[in-house]
């Protein structure tokens, strides 16, 4: 009686929590919205969105940034991912068992370090490398920030992946030994395909994360408003544009597109989530019927 | 150009002088009893209460927040507020009576003045310095110059008597107050390339500069060190004195504006800033200080 009365009041407790960050963040989108509304209503239309930068001649589109917020996340995911999948591949067995564990305290280590220190760290050591690598431009570009998101994206990677694979390496261990697979293999037929919702997980986080950075692009992409052409271009992300523009007089249009940056910005991040939510689903249910 | 830009200055100058003339006899009886008890400067505020609202510039806020910090430090029954906003913001809120003083990087205008009866107080001079890489040869440059490089004509520094290396432009962030007197000032509001890098302080083009070469940005004259190299600019050498004698002109002043004659807290506020700690607070944020 008293442990259901206790539960019923921890799942209470739980609900209410969950309602009002839910409501939180409806509220936020809401306010962003509203904000937002007036640069809309003011003549441009969706050329705030579409149309160019050029606060000179009252054009304020945020595309190029939108852009550049894709890219150098989506570069970041592409190199983060593979490196976090193996990391944690290591620490399950696949490697030596002293190096998996050097890995795990790395892990540890990485999420400790704070977002500032990766950008001064590489605005003295890789910016030059990759200065004088491309033999042209300033070496602040889209990869040097992709570069440094990958690896701020590791461990949060890694931890979401170690939180299903580590279990289900446990479980099918010894059923894996006894049809006579090899580590490797009870990884690559069993482990995988059952982790796969952790593993769409792990990367809509981590690409949320890259994208939702703010002081690594600022420091290291270089900030110029233009659509990403090459890896070696300058480019401004839409939370770079925010920190960026962010000091200007409160009744400019420079100032209103803040909100569209920032609506963008959200609204990107829920588009990712659900596609990876709804593609780990159909995954979880095409390898359940097979 | 340059004579355009000194012409230009003058006038400048001139509407200074008489806007803010009435305000220096006023300021000259301040001074006498300041001296009359020299201790230190926060002394003035013995006694005091109550709140200070100031908003405006952003040149201004690291100066304002500096002097708010030293005050209320001394005298907690004082609670001074300081906002950005920008030039515009500055002079519609002390205008409108939403705050006391109001800051502008720019002298404000005949109908300004007219409309509201503003009163206005320079106490420091902002002057801007292009900077280029401490390894780069070329040792000046003109105003011209300057244009097409950041127009994005001139591309390489063989072409100005350097070394055969492509041109990175490096700009500042939209708020920047340093950006507006380089774009208003040098660039006359020429364009900007689009694949111009831009940095968010001072700092960062100091760092950006320092490490690349092929550099060119700018700065306030008050960051320049042996970090990044001046070039002469039009035959003027960027240094604190020369932007304070006036040989070198790509400056501003920044203004403290208020509606009325200051009295009270509002003016042993202003008065601060004009003692050497004011001057040392405003040298420490990169401006020049001018005095009364």
């Amino acid at each position: 009686m008293l442990r259901r009365w206790k539960g019923g009041v921890v799942t209470t407790v739980c609900a209410l929590c969950a309602a009002s960050v839910a409501l939180a963040l409806v509220a936020i989108f809401a306010f962003l919205c509203l904000f937002a509304l007036p640069v809309f209503m003011d003549g441009q239309g969706f050329a705030v969105i579409a149309g160019d930068w050029k606060p000179a001649t009252g054009s304020y589109g945020v595309l190029p940034m939108l852009q550049a917020s894709m890219g150098v996340a989506g570069i970041a995911l592409v190199l983060g991912f593979p490196l976090s999948l193996g990391i944690c591949c290591g620490m399950n067995g696949l490697a030596p068992s002293g190096v998996g564990q050097m890995f795990r305290g790395l892990v540890r280590c990485l999420t400790a370090v704070p977002t500032v220190v990766y950008g001064f760290a590489a605005l003295f050591l890789l910016v030059p490398l990759v200065r004088e690598a491309a033999g042209r431009g300033t070496g602040l570009c889209w990869l040097t920030a992709s570069l440094v998101l990958a690896l701020l994206v590791v461990p949060t990677m890694v931890l979401v992946m170690e939180a299903g694979m580590g279990p289900t390496v446990e479980r099918v261990r010894l059923t894996g030994a006894a049809m006579g697979l090899n580590r490797g293999q009870v990884m690559v037929h069993m482990v995988l395909p059952l982790c796969w919702r952790h593993m769409a997980g792990a990367a809509a986080l981590g690409f949320g994360r890259a994208m939702g950075d703010t002081l690594l692009p600022l420091m290291l992409a270089g900030n110029a408003v233009q659509s990403p052409g090459s890896p070696l271009e300058s480019v401004r992300t839409l939370t770079a544009h925010i920190a960026l523009v962010l000091a200007t007089d409160s009744r400019s249009g420079t100032y209103g597109s803040l909100f569209v940056a920032g609506c963008l910005l959200l609204l990107l991040n829920l588009a990712v989530q659900l596609v990876l939510r709804v593609l780990a689903r159909s995954g979880a249910q095409f390898r359940g019927r097979t | 150009m340059s004579r355009v830009i000194s012409i230009r200055l003058s006038t400048y100058r001139d509407r200074l002088v008489r806007a803010a003339g009435h305000a220096f006899v006023v300021c000259a009886f301040v001074v006498l009893a300041q001296v009359a008890h020299a201790a230190s400067p926060l002394e003035a505020f013995k006694g005091m209460s109550g709140n200070l609202d100031i908003a405006g510039g952003t040149a201004h806020i690291p100066v304002m927040k500096e002097a708010a910090k030293r005050i209320m430090t001394q005298n907690a029954a004082i609670r001074i507020s300081v906002a950005g906003g920008g030039s515009g913001v500055g002079v519609q809120q002390v205008g409108e009576g939403l705050v006391a003083i109001g800051n502008t990087g720019r002298a404000l205008s005949e109908a300004e003045v007219a409309k509201y009866g503003l009163v206005s107080f320079p106490f420091a001079i902002d002057g801007v310095a292009v900077v280029v890489n401490p390894a780069n040869p070329v040792g000046a440059l003109t105003a011209a110059q300057v244009r097409d490089i950041y127009a994005g004509k001139v591309t390489n520094w063989k072409a100005l008597g350097g070394a055969d290396r492509a041109i990175t432009l490096y700009t500042r962030d939209e708020a920047s107050g340093t950006r507006e007197v380089f774009d208003g000032k040098l660039l006359a509001k020429g364009a900007v390339a689009a694949s111009a890098n831009v940095v968010p302080s001072n700092g960062a083009m100091k760092t950006a500069v320092a490490q690349d070469a092929g550099a060119i940005g700018y700065v306030g004259i008050g960051h320049i060190d042996t970090s990044v190299k001046a070039p002469v600019l039009d035959g003027m050498v960027a240094t604190q004195e020369n932007a304070a004698n006036g040989s070198y002109t790509v400056t501003r002043k920044l203004y403290m504006n208020t509606k009325g004659q200051p009295t009270g807290l509002v003016r042993a506020f202003i008065d601060y800033l004009f003692t050497d700690e004011g001057a040392d607070i405003i040298r420490a944020s990169g401006y020049i200080p001018t005095g009364r």
